[in-house]
């Protein structure tokens, strides 16, 4: 049960987001952004603290926390035994006894270990308590595939995460929102899980300049366009706007939705771009049964039904263990090539390109 | 502190035990009786014969305490002082429960009196007693964190994992694992290949002492004495506090795994009348005086029934309330 070794990662297909982005000057990684974020919050809050598997000496398996240690030491950046359930368990005591406890799992496969805690506890106590208890807690778990880490280290389980009332789902898919999510998750008196497309810390972007905080529930429009909207979130986002770029060389003007937040869904953002553009393509790195992009398109058939010029389309990852074959595990993944062309059999465009 | 020996228990402190060991015997054969008539649903975990546990340890630990507790956990409640009311209503599942009657009898919750709830998952309270001591130690509080759980939970993996993890951080927690010889119908020695709890933690290098569960002073003076070791910065303990259940595990339990000569044995050896007969003996108790207890505990039950008969339930419009923290007002 290793996890990837940063030095090791290679993880720079997703740098193609980095293109897409106009250049700025306040140029930073993804895993700069996180840490950044971490740094701030240690430094403002007394009762944050950091813990995990190698989030201290090691520096973080994906070298996010790298430094964090030296800066402010053991009581607050606290490595862990390899329990998962047991450190899970423990940030939701501390946060019930008054800390803001930040814990990493390195993985969202790991998670399962501690899926008792999250499902049975964080996401029960307040409910279950009558409004007593609150747990204000932050899980950061590293996601999704593209490494070629096969079946125990690749998986997309946050749609899973989002069916669970009581816990909020939120995926930084961009610099700003690597950089200012924790903040708004560390604010919130309820159990937080951040999802880190862990091909996402090498790819480069920049701050929006001024730009000091971000929300926790709100979809973001991060390509405006006339004719179809690709809904996604996470590691598919940089897929998804290569995918319009392409597609506007073909004149095919394409409107990109970030949902940045799981649950809650921001169906009103979803639904206003949908009735605009009439049609609606969910790419999502998760299997397609039973999933989340299941969900946004039942919503979507729920409220805007008689909106739509075409069916709801969907690219998710083919109903596969991630394989470790690189030509495999690509064809199992959501790819700008399948993204295009869902959006042109969408707009009537199959022959295209 | 040790165990007072015959020659310093008092009366005061004699009849204060079987005060609420009474309470917690009534306001159990009450459930019993309201279960038949429907009153209660859901499933019920009485802790008829486990009185001596609730009672002890709760009287060794102070407000500062934090309690994470199990479904079998009305006689813990009760005895952390959670009214009888309160607790009362949450089982007929009405809006002046203790959970809003979004818990029942599993998951009784009083954050003001630190009572974190019964668990409902075998051993899954146990990681969130770390972290709160976790939390008495990094906020420099005078408090500990108590952690009840069963024998059964010693086969589950977060006993390990929070063992291991608690001694390792040195934290404040005090884990008292009531083994009453049956995770629900498996006994301990068909189940564990080492049935010495004791000695389970003490592989984690947790100090961890047996107790007679069925004698309250026992209780009392070994939870006293490991708090205030714990206090004194010694790190986590564990005691096994050795207890029976007298009646079934739930009200759908034939039990099959038991002979009734077993329970005939226990129930002699049962905490109520061990401590009834030694006050007496000693001349610090008269017949009257139990029959007074008993009494006010019968009208204590009876009012809580009255409290939660009268009780009005949370309106359905309100069924979605605090699954997240609601705005302050």
């Amino acid at each position: 049960m290793n996890g990837p070794d940063a030095t090791h990662s290679s993880g720079t297909r997703m740098v193609d987001a980095a293109q897409i982005t106009p250049l700025a000057p306040a140029r930073l990684s993804y895993r700069d952004a996180v840490r950044a974020g971490l740094r701030d919050a240690l430094r403002a809050d007394p009762r944050v603290f950091l813990m995990g598997e190698d989030v201290g000496r090691y520096g973080g398996s994906y070298a996010v926390s790298a430094g964090l240690l030296e800066e402010f030491g053991a009581q607050r950046i606290r490595d862990t035994p390899l329990s998962e359930s047991a450190f899970v368990g423990a940030g939701i005591g501390a946060a019930l006894g008054g800390l803001r406890p930040i814990v990493e799992i390195m993985t969202v496969n790991f998670s399962l270990l501690a899926l008792d805690q999250i499902m049975n506890n964080a996401a029960t106590y307040s409910h279950m308590s009558g409004g007593q208890l609150h747990v204000p807690l932050v899980i950061r778990l590293a996601t999704g595939a593209g490494r070629q880490l096969a079946a125990q280290h690749s998986h997309s389980l946050e749609g899973w995460y989002a069916h669970i009332p009581g816990l909020r789902i939120a995926v930084p898919a961009t610099i700003d929102d690597a950089r200012f999510m924790l903040a708004a998750a560390l604010a919130c008196p309820d159990p937080v899980l951040l999802f880190e497309h862990a091909a996402l810390y090498n790819a480069e972007g920049d701050l929006t300049p001024g730009l000091t905080a971000v929300d926790l529930e709100r979809a973001a429009i991060r390509r405006p366009g006339r004719d179809a909207t690709l809904i996604t979130y996470g590691g598919s986002l940089a897929k998804s706007l290569v995918a319009a770029e392409r597609l506007a060389g073909e004149g095919i003007d394409v409107e990109v939705i970030d949902l940045r937040s799981l649950r809650p869904l921001d169906e009103e953002t979803i639904l206003a771009s949908v009735r605009r553009t009439r049609r609606a393509i969910i790419v999502d790195e998760g299997w397609r049964s039973g999933s989340l992009a299941a969900e946004v398109a039942t919503r979507i058939v729920e409220h805007a039904f008689y909106d739509l010029d075409a069916p709801v389309a969907r690219v998710c990852t083919v109903e596969v263990p991630i394989p470790y074959a690189k030509h495999l595990e690509e064809a199992a993944l959501p790819s700008p090539e399948r993204i295009v062309a869902e959006v042109r059999r969408s707009v009537g465009r199959e022959g295209a390109g | 502190m040790n165990a007072p020996s015959e020659a310093t228990v008092t009366r005061e402190h004699g009849l204060a035990l079987l005060r609420e060991m009474l309470r917690i015997r009534a306001f159990e054969d009450r459930c019993y009786q309201l279960y038949g008539e429907m009153k209660i649903r859901g499933f019920l975990h009485l802790c008829n014969g486990e009185e001596a546990v609730a009672v002890g340890a709760m009287r060794a630990l102070g407000p500062d305490d934090a309690i994470v507790s199990t479904y079998r956990e009305h006689g813990h409640a009760i005895a952390r002082g959670l009214p009888m009311n309160a607790v009362m209503a949450e089982l007929y599942g009405k809006q002046s429960g203790c959970s809003r009657g979004r818990g029942g009898s599993m998951h009784l919750f009083d954050v003001a009196r630190r009572f974190f709830g019964g668990n409902a998952i075998v051993a899954g309270g146990l990681p969130v007693a770390v972290g709160l001591g976790l939390a008495q130690t990094l906020r420099r509080e005078p408090g500990i964190t108590a952690c009840f759980f069963g024998d059964g939970a010693v086969a589950e993996g977060e006993f390990h994992e929070s063992l291991n993890l608690a001694a390792l951080w040195r934290l404040p927690v005090l884990f008292l694992c009531e083994n009453n010889l049956y995770a629900m119908g498996s006994a301990l020695d068909r189940t564990e290949a080492e049935t010495d709890i004791a000695a389970k933690a003490r592989g984690y290098r947790i100090d961890a002492a047996a107790v007679d569960g069925m004698d309250a002073f026992a209780v009392e003076a070994a939870v006293g004495d490991a708090a205030a070791a714990i206090r004194g910065g010694a790190g986590p303990a564990l005691l096994e506090l050795r207890t029976y259940r007298f009646r079934a595990h739930s009200m759908f339990d034939p039990q099959r795994y038991r002979d009734k000569a077993e329970v005939e044995a226990w129930q002699q050896k049962g905490p109520l009348i061990t401590l009834t007969t030694r006050l007496k003996t000693k001349g610090l108790m008269t017949e009257d005086d139990y029959q007074r207890l008993d009494r006010e505990a019968a009208a204590e039950v009876d009012a809580a029934v009255a409290f939660a008969e009268a009780a009005p339930w949370e309106p359905i419009a309100d069924l979605e309330r605090f699954v997240y923290a609601e705005p302050a007002a």
